[in-house]
């Protein structure tokens, strides 16, 4: 496991100013913001960037958010699960308006980032709001008009938390090369074949890419959905230099 | 003082306990690691020293805990913004594995199993501050949290807490670990929020 060699950053990294622009519900739950950010200096699809949130007497909560797409010019999403007892989440999906402010700084993480140049077939699995990382893969490998082999397993409660459905689907469709699997494990929706259940050895091989192809993984959720996944990767055979991880805590 | 949120107020201000700035306080232990977790068997497990020079001195587990015992108890503070506090640990003191080495090094690379680097001055590694521990309250230290064993030094970020430490290697020159290399501070102190290269 080594990071790609890369210059080192060596300015700090600053934090600019962030207004919203747009706000989409997803789920019940969870929203993407579109922030509009004169400034921003472009980001790998996988990195992640801080928000900080200031108070009228100066408290500050900070928290970090994967970006959800690719580079758009001075435009960022990131999409917002809202944890009930949360200190910024809520907050974000529930008091935060068009044109208010926020301070970003970023995009930061050089590990959990997929390039477009990279030919490797690509094998996303996604807990829950672990999705979004995965998700501005897909993007930026439509954006770049890449041909890069792309599954993608994505594991949610019910089918009505599933972020992003619409356009998944509609990628599904279009994006040749882009296979998407769900994995319900509460519910499922009418027709699915088979029982909910968590995500097990048969969901990862049978939507999967086999060893031998050499593909990259990233796998990005809940601390146990991680785990699990990656366990099951190595033991299919992946050397773990090819799984990378990214786990979220609760972030609140 | 950053650009007022309209409408943000966040948790009440006395609840709070004293942390480094921009941290918050979990009960949960969350995990941040980069890959899957390693899985290191004690028969052959091994924490390996190596001087600037290339002499190496080795530890078996057995060896490793027929040496001194520490429990220290500790504050965690994670760059992803958490911090645990009061944590139970038990293992050797880096004072203790030091001792007896004879280097004229300052900086110092963990390496673990599964490929993982970490850099940190060597002077950070002495003084009762670090230890190798294989103990978490009270019990075994699971794998997805560094078990069996991994580096301790909590008045650096967690990252600098190498898990599934394997050795440690004395330098002359600093040499960015895995995160380093990836954007993250070479010496990481949370008080004064060194998260990123250039802070």
């Amino acid at each position: 496991m080594t990071a790609q060699a890369q210059g080192r950053r060596v300015a700090p990294l600053m934090w600019r100013v962030a207004r919203l622009v747009e706000r989409r519900i997803e789920t019940p739950t969870a929203q993407t913001l579109v922030l509009d950010v004169p400034g921003w200096p472009g980001q790998l699809p996988g990195q992640h960037v801080d928000l900080r949130l200031t108070a009228e007497d100066g408290y500050q909560a900070a928290r970090s958010y994967s970006l959800a797409g690719p580079a758009d010019g001075e435009r960022i999403e990131v999409t917002v699960q809202r944890v009930p007892d949360g200190e910024v989440s809520p907050y974000l999906t529930d008091t935060y308006a068009e044109g208010d402010p926020l301070e970003v700084r970023g995009p930061v993480g050089g590990w959990f980032v997929w390039r477009t140049d990279d030919t490797a077939p690509v094998l996303l699995v996604g807990g829950g709001s672990g999705v979004v990382p995965l998700m501005a893969m897909i993007r930026a490998r439509r954006a770049a008009g890449s041909r890069t082999p792309f599954r993608l397993v994505y594991s949610v409660r019910t089918p009505d938390d599933v972020i992003y459905a619409d356009e998944l689907r509609r990628r599904a469709r279009d994006d040749q090369g882009l296979d998407v699997a769900y994995v319900y494990t509460r519910s499922a929706p009418e027709g699915w074949r088979g029982e909910p259940h968590r995500i097990g050895l048969a969901d990862v091989n049978s939507h999967g890419w086999p060893p031998d192809l050499e593909p990259l993984c990233y796998v990005c959720g809940p601390t146990g959905f991680v785990e699990t996944v990656a366990d099951l990767l190595v033991g299919l055979g992946h050397p773990t230099r090819r799984v990378r991880t990214e786990r979220f805590g609760p972030t609140g | 003082m950053g650009i007022v949120s309209p409408g943000f107020q966040g948790r009440p201000r006395s609840s709070a306990p004293d942390l480094p700035p921009g941290q918050y306080l979990t009960e949960d232990f969350p995990v941040l690691s980069a890959g899957p977790t390693p899985r290191v068997s004690l028969d052959t497990w091994e924490f390996v020293l190596t001087g600037e020079t290339g002499a190496e001195y080795r530890w078996s587990w057995d060896e490793l805990m027929g040496l001194p015992q520490d429990t220290p108890t500790v504050d965690l503070h994670c760059v992803t913004r958490w911090s645990k506090l009061g944590t139970t640990w038990q293992g050797v003191s880096l004072d203790t594995l030091l001792d007896g080495v004879d280097t004229g090094a300052r900086y110092a690379l963990a390496h673990s199993y599964g490929g993982y680097t970490t850099n940190l001055p060597l002077d950070d590694l002495r003084g009762g501050r670090a230890w190798v521990v294989h103990t978490y309250d009270g019990g075994p230290l699971p794998a997805e949290h560094g078990g069996p064993a991994r580096l301790l030094v909590p008045h650096l970020y967690l990252w600098k807490s190498a898990k599934w430490v394997h050795g440690i290697r004395l330098l002359a020159d600093d040499r960015p670990g895995f995160w380093e290399t990836a954007g993250y501070h070479d010496y990481g102190d949370p008080w004064r929020e060194q998260r990123y290269q250039g802070d």
